[in-house]
């Protein structure tokens, strides 16, 4: 059973007067331990697909299973707790709270939000620190971190939890290529030793090439694959 | 909730310099209040102390209709003996009384045989007089402030009229009154003391024995124009009030009607007012503490959610639940509130230690100057920082909710 499914989804905007349809009718699998890329210009909807499979925002039309769970339907505060239990988020910007340290970071999701005791929270923190090779830093605020660390730690941040999914929404676009490379292919390394799946979208031809599975969007519609 | 409070304490240092106005502005509310309330309890108390602990005692009662003609010191609504003793029984059986004096009030001449004026006296029961207003013989200016308070054959002569009268101690003076049959009686007595004058009705007054004060007014049995009552504790005033006029209200006359009224030392000072006005004022202080607390916190948290947008989307799609999102944001609300009412009230205490060393003098009345002792009590402290602390809450939970309201998708759209 695919890991992720949507169903003839769409998505509509109301954009003052004018109504922009985001995603036409897309239909898609994606399996479990999949390393998947969505690429398309600007405006294609890539955003708009991830933050759906994401639980992040609702379809306008059609449907969307992720882990067996169909997500259209979730609560606010049911959708935070799958997100939370099933999922992790890599961003652009790495979006890191300037206000912990690295471990910190790292630690978050496994105290706020699985509410997990100290001696339990130690060894994956540890774990996946010492994977994405910021050990090191762990007492460093991300204000005196370069790009491609803030990007590493938040992506210890978002495996910390042992997900089924991370969905990384232009996750080198602020990094140079050398770094970029690095990235990604950390992702790929943690997807081979944990099994978890990756979707990430993209811009960038010099990545793309690393994705096993390639979704092409062009005006909200899949036009490729 | 400590991790909660953690994270709240974090990101309050993260914008220090504006947590910190916002912290000193609290902070100086709760100064205001505790310094404020402090100097104006100890003012209020010094004043009350003497008008009770010097004159008036804690609650008197009179015959039913005296008050209303206090001014006139009239002896036609004098407490007859008979129903005296009843009174007497009834006080000696309240738990509540600690002490009570009988007195006779009347007004009168007196003359230095060179010049007469008019003056207005109680007659006292020295023992009882001095139990009941212990500070009394502290108002005693020039004189003898040991031993009896007053003994029959003299007289301790108010400031004002000693002055006029060129008056000292161990002088002889006359005095001359009319007794309710109309006729005049007078005589000699000698000057024991000089009485300091202290605010209110009867602040001016004169001190006799109590058996002179029959003598000159003729009275065959011991007849009394008012009793003053000490209480045991003084704080429970109203409750023994309440008490003590359930238990006079039982006295009925002849015709079966109450015979006395029981008034609290408020009901006879003009200094109530005042202390309530006082009050008033303390009450306003504490509005306005509310007021710069609501302003400042819901500005400095209003602030910190719009800086926060994209973080706080972040936060949510990592998994975070609107309700701990809320309680983040309440939870650095309440650390700023509470963090500034407890470094505002342990300096407004300091200060009033400050305060206490240094010896603020008031000057009320005719000149007279009150050395205030200002202190707070911790159940007073806790109160405003109690205040502070929800007024925190109140601020922030509409921030708080709109933060717990943002969509994730937005919130991470947001630059």
């Amino acid at each position: 059973m695919a890991l992720v499914g949507l169903r003839n989804v769409g998505k509509r905007y109301q954009m003052g007067q004018v109504q922009v349809e985001a995603l036409k009718d897309v239909t898609l699998e994606i399996g479990k331990g999949a390393f998947v890329s969505i690429i398309g210009p600007s405006g294609s909807g890539k955003t708009t697909l991830l933050n759906l499979i994401g639980c992040l925002d609702r379809p306008s039309q059609g449907s969307i299973t992720v882990a067996g769970q169909d997500v259209g339907g979730l609560t606010r505060k049911q959708a935070a707790l799958f997100r939370g239990e099933k999922l992790g988020f890599v961003f652009q910007s790495f979006n890191l709270i300037p206000v912990l340290t690295v471990a910190e970071n790292v630690e978050y999701p496994l105290l706020m939000v699985r509410s997990m005791p100290k001696s339990e929270r130690r060894s994956p923190v540890a774990r996946v620190l010492e994977a994405v090779g910021m050990t090191d830093q762990k007492d460093k605020y991300p204000d005196q971190l370069s790009g491609g660390q803030k990007q590493r730690v938040a992506v210890a941040r978002a495996l910390v939890t042992n997900p089924s999914l991370v969905l990384a929404d232009e996750p080198t676009a602020n990094l140079d290529h050398k770094t970029a490379q690095m990235v990604i292919g950390l992702m790929k390394g943690m997807r081979d030793e944990l099994g978890t799946t990756f979707i990430f979208s993209t811009h960038d031809p010099r990545i793309v090439d690393q994705a096993e599975t390639i979704f092409h969007l062009s005006d909200g519609a899949l036009i490729d694959k | 909730m400590l991790k909660i409070f953690h994270l709240a304490w974090r990101n309050l240092t993260r914008y220090k310099r504006r947590s910190l106005l916002t912290g000193l502005l609290v902070a100086l509310g709760v100064i205001a209040v505790v310094v404020f309330g402090g100097l104006s309890e100890s003012f209020k108390g010094l004043v009350v102390g003497e008008i009770t602990d010097s004159m008036l005692g804690h609650l008197q009662v009179h015959r039913k209709g005296y008050v209303s003609s206090i001014e006139n010191l009239p002896l036609d609504k004098n407490i007859p003996a008979k129903a005296y003793e009843k009174l007497r029984t009834a006080l000696e059986g309240e738990t509540a009384v600690s002490a009570y004096s009988p007195r006779i009030k009347f007004g009168g001449m007196l003359s230095n045989f060179e010049t007469t004026t008019s003056i207005r006296l109680n007659g006292v029961d020295p023992d009882r007089e001095d139990r009941v207003v212990p500070d009394l013989r502290k108002r005693i200016t020039t004189g003898r402030r040991t031993g009896p308070l007053i003994e029959p054959g003299e007289i301790l002569a108010p400031e004002l009229l000693a002055k006029g009268l060129n008056l000292k101690p161990g002088d002889t003076v006359v005095l001359v009154a009319t007794n309710l049959d109309g006729s005049v009686n007078g005589i000699t007595l000698k000057v024991a003391g000089i009485l300091e004058g202290v605010t209110g009705p009867g602040g001016r007054d004169g001190y006799i024995h109590i058996q002179d004060a029959a003598v000159l007014l003729r009275l065959a049995d011991l007849e009394v124009s008012e009793v003053a009552v000490r209480l045991k504790d003084f704080d429970r005033l109203d409750e023994s009030f309440t008490r003590l006029a359930a238990a006079v209200s039982s006295l009925k006359n002849k015709e079966g009607q109450s015979m006395f009224e029981v008034h609290t030392w408020a009901d006879l000072s003009p200094f109530a007012n005042i202390a309530q006005l006082i009050d008033i004022m303390t009450i306003f202080i504490k509005f306005i503490l509310i007021a710069v607390v609501l302003v400042s916190v819901l500005n400095v948290m209003i602030m910190s959610v719009y800086e926060r947008v994209r973080e706080i989307g972040t936060l949510a799609a990592i998994g975070t639940t609107p309700g701990k999102i809320l309680s983040l944001f309440l939870a650095e609300g309440l650390t700023l509130g509470l963090i500034s009412s407890v470094i505002g009230a342990l300096a407004g205490t300091g200060l009033l230690w400050i305060l206490n060393l240094i010896g603020v003098e008031v000057t009320f009345g005719r000149n007279k100057v009150y050395t205030l002792m200002p202190s707070v009590e911790l159940d007073q402290l806790i109160y405003v920082c109690l205040i502070v602390v929800l007024i925190s809450a109140l601020a922030s939970l509409q921030p708080a909710a709109k933060a717990a309201r943002l969509e994730p998708v937005e919130a991470l759209r947001h630059v």
